[in-house]
């Protein structure tokens, strides 16, 4: 999931190396919907909810926020509004990609669901646009499938197998941050936000409803940005 | 209810941003602040969230057998241990902590 800057002057990849690196990176991930389906029910969302997100949102951080803050006892707008923050960054790969990737404009709003982390990563590594399109279209594929399969999988079996904190199955949503958050850590100033949004989002917790410290922890973002920009 | 309303504002508010990347014109977003918010503020919600369901129940701060599995997280992460491994890593740790009364 850490991003590659393109190789400067490569030519066309082979479609096999191509396909194998699209299907390692979906594959890996995908399975990972069932940790995402055992953690919604966990947090008493029903089968039915779970796999209506993985269908529908399809971004595991912002599912994996839902679910959690939900859980929490957030109430459903500061829940939603969590999840879409942590949504946000997908346009920002969208911009990327629609110069890469150069879609015709009826396919975009079905690549549209498709533009998450892995299938940009993927899409970005490759060294022309074919390559690119094709990266992305069997990572998104194979994530895709393998998501909303292990999602049911996962729902199911938290339904079987009782009490999840048992089976320390609660530690999962937490683990998924931290292993999306710790390739973005490369500078001090992405060091810093992460520092203060943790202060935020723990010491505000006793104080302020469900779902809302996690918003204001947001807040570290431009305050780190803005007191950098103050510094000569 | 209240799942569902927080299920489909989530579907469509996701949904319309992952769009709106693929339609706005190219520099319409390319602003540098812009562009550093948009990098900063992932960092920020992921920091926050992992460890609010790291150390609380509900809205009490507490420390239990999930802290050692998180460690158990970093520690495989530390040693790039692909993504499975270190959701697992983090399972199998809060797990056997609790078995141990932890």
């Amino acid at each position: 999931m850490v991003m590659q800057e393109r190789p400067e002057g490569a030519v066309g990849r082979p479609r096999a190396a191509v396909v194998r690196d699209a299907l390692g990176v979906g594959v890996a991930v995908g399975l990972s919907g069932f940790a995402f389906g055992v953690t919604a029910a966990g947090a008493g969302i029903s089968t039915l909810q779970a796999c209506v997100l993985s269908l529908l949102v399809f971004t595991g951080a912002s599912q994996f926020a839902l679910v959690g803050a939900l859980a929490a006892g957030g109430n459903p707008f500061t829940a939603a509004a969590g999840a879409f923050f942590l949504g946000t960054r997908n346009a920002f790969y969208g911009l990327r990609l629609s110069q890469l990737l150069a879609l015709p404009r009826a396919v975009r709003p079905l690549a549209a669901h498709w533009v998450i982390d892995e299938t940009t990563a993927v899409a970005l590594a490759q060294p022309d646009r074919k390559s690119a399109r094709l990266g992305f279209t069997v990572t998104g594929l194979t994530l895709y499938v393998l998501w909303n399969l292990t999602t049911l999988l996962g729902a199911l079996g938290a339904e079987a197998i009782g009490d999840t904190g048992a089976w320390g199955l609660d530690a999962a949503g937490p683990a998924v941050f931290l292993a999306l958050l710790a390739p973005m850590l490369k500078t001090s100033t992405e060091r810093a936000v992460a520092g203060l949004a943790l202060v935020l989002g723990l010491g505000l917790l006793p104080v302020l409803p469900a779902g809302v410290p996690v918003l204001v922890a947001a807040l570290a973002a431009p305050a780190v940005l803005w007191m950098k920009g103050r510094r000569p | 209810m209240n799942v569902w309303i927080a299920i489909g504002i989530t579907v469509v508010g996701c949904y319309a941003v992952k769009l709106a990347g693929l339609l706005v014109p190219a520099g319409a977003l390319e602003r540098p602040t812009v562009q550093k918010l948009a990098a900063l503020l992932p960092v920020a919600l992921l920091a926050a969230l992992t460890a609010q369901q790291t150390f609380s129940t509900g809205d009490a701060l507490v420390i239990d057998a999930r802290a050692a599995g998180l460690a158990a997280a970093a520690v495989a992460l530390l040693l790039r241990a692909p993504f499975l491994v270190v959701v697992g890593a983090a399972v199998v740790v809060t797990a056997g902590v609790r078995a141990l009364g932890g």
